[in-house]
């Protein structure tokens, strides 16, 4: 794996990828290069830019200036802006992931949980009802969701059920990039740990690349390589994550990393 | 060069931006170097500068000027000017680090805390228990304490997961910070004898110890830190 990673090529490139509305600027100049098996942490107050980063990344949103290119899975790099509508859904279905920070946006909540992950198969083409329940249960186990409940819905999930049925939904197409927007946002701190310790085995196991956008710290200390401190829609510091956290320069970074309070 | 690590000119300066923009300098000119199969071992008073200098060492810290020339796999790759990845790459591949206190996730068992590194480097998850319940029996953690998560351990026995799971990989460089304090007797001779193989095997290693009496057992040579003083 070592190896690998040494020689291969970016997966997700950004080049100097800008956003504004009029004249406010909601983010300015961000380049950076995402490697497979790599972890990005975005970091930053509300407001700083960091989502807005993300929804051009994940090609929700297009930007003022610049350009987001990704590598796929032919090998050929290829800038977004340049592939067609039904080329950009492909891709969400299948090489990537989003998830969100409320599991409603991100599941359909009155079907059941056995047809929220299906449903991504399905649209990859698989026909084989038999297969699709034997792969969503499979997808529920790894995301500690006992399999008795593959036919209810989830609307009758607690909020941790709910992030850990979001997340098989997610990887059960097997992506090589998965978008997540502050994914412990919302839940309880015993529940926050036991998604994060599963969420680093996944994204370990399955060599996942991710961008994941938090304003907490201790989330990015525990999933990310390297991390990004955005504020006022520019990149103010970049590095690898302990060395940020550590040994942070800016005054801004200094600021976030001593607010946090000891346990 | 033949060595491991060879430090030359480093020097680091912390600058507190909440407090007015002072200026703490840390070290400055900080030069030796380690060779394989020899352990240096740094000595000085508290606040000299020694955990900073392992934390250059291992890229956790940032250096403002100088080198940090560690050997990884045949070429030589100065930290202090290295990408994020190569950083990350040298750390699976070359450099190990102890420090003084076990950091573990929530609810991963005792015996995949120490396993885990050999995990990563591709070893076979039984292969990789198996080592690790021999590292955790020789530290003498008792084997009914395996399969909990360390967070309810006491400090000495946390200290010594910290060990074991430092210990266990094969990684070519070594960086321990003070690794026997907290510990007893014997376990603190435990740690004497897996320093003296990690030599047998090669390893270089840089250790702060403040027990006088391990360090004179472990250390090849000793680098006095106050040489680096900042003035201050």
């Amino acid at each position: 794996m070592a190896d690998l990673l040494e020689t291969d090529q970016p997966l997700l490139i950004a080049n100097a990828l800008s956003k504004s509305y009029g004249r406010i600027v909601a983010c300015r100049d961000v380049s950076f290069a995402l490697y497979p098996g790599e972890v990005l942490a975005i970091v930053g107050e509300s407001g700083s830019g960091k989502s807005t980063l993300l929804q051009m990344l994940s090609g929700q949103l297009a930007a003022s200036g610049g350009q987001v290119s990704y590598r796929m899975r032919d090998s050929v790099t290829r800038d977004l802006a340049s592939l067609g509508e039904a080329e950009r859904r492909l891709l969400f279905r299948t090489d990537w992931g989003f998830v969100h920070q409320d599991p409603a946006q991100g599941l359909r909540m009155a079907v059941s949980a056995g047809a929220n992950v299906g449903e991504r198969l399905m649209a990859v083409g698989w026909n084989h009802y038999g297969r699709i329940r034997e792969s969503a249960s499979d997808w529920l186990a790894r995301v500690e969701i006992d399999v008795a409940r593959i036919d209810d819905a989830p609307r009758t999930y607690s909020g941790g059920m709910r992030q850990r049925l979001q997340i098989a939904r997610n990887l059960v197409t097997e992506p090589r990039l998965v978008f997540m927007d502050e994914p412990t946002g919302g839940l309880d701190v015993s529940v926050q740990a036991r998604l994060l310790d599963l969420l680093r085995n996944l994204v370990a196991e399955l060599h996942l690349a991710v961008v994941i956008v938090t304003h907490d710290l201790a989330v990015a200390r525990l999933l990310s390589h390297r991390v990004m401190v955005m504020k006022g829609g520019r990149v103010i510091e970049t590095g690898l994550t302990d060395q940020v956290l550590d040994d942070p320069r800016e005054p801004y970074t200094q600021l976030l990393v001593s607010s946090i309070l000891p346990p | 060069m033949t060595a491991m690590i060879e430090v030359a000119d480093a020097n680091k300066t912390f600058t507190m931006h909440l407090q007015g923009g002072i200026e703490l300098p840390v070290v400055r000119g900080v030069t030796f170097h380690v060779d394989p199969g020899e352990c240096v071992v740094l000595s000085g008073p508290s606040g000299a500068g020694k955990s900073s200098i392992l934390k250059m060492i291992f890229g956790n810290y940032r250096c403002d000027s100088g080198r940090i020339g560690i050997r990884h796999r045949g070429q030589v790759i100065d930290l202090a000017t290295a990408e994020p990845r190569q950083v990350l790459n040298v750390r699976r591949a070359t450099i190990g680090y102890v420090s003084q206190f076990l950091r573990a996730v929530p609810r991963v068992a005792t015996i995949d805390v120490v396993a885990e590194p050999l995990i990563v480097n591709g070893l076979g998850r039984a292969d990789a228990q198996a080592r690790a319940g021999e590292l955790l029996r020789r530290l003498n953690i008792p084997e009914r304490l395996w399969q909990l998560p360390p967070a309810t351990f006491s400090g000495g026995e946390q200290q010594r997961v910290n060990i074991a799971r430092g210990f266990i990989s094969e990684l070519p460089i070594l960086l321990l910070d003070e690794p026997t304090a907290s510990l007893d007797a014997a376990n603190r001779a435990v740690v004497v004898e897996l320093i003296a193989e990690k030599k047998r095997q090669g390893v270089a290693m840089v250790a702060i110890v403040h027990d006088d009496e391990i360090r004179h057992l472990i250390a090849d040579r000793i680098v006095d830190v106050t040489s680096f003083a900042a003035a201050a």
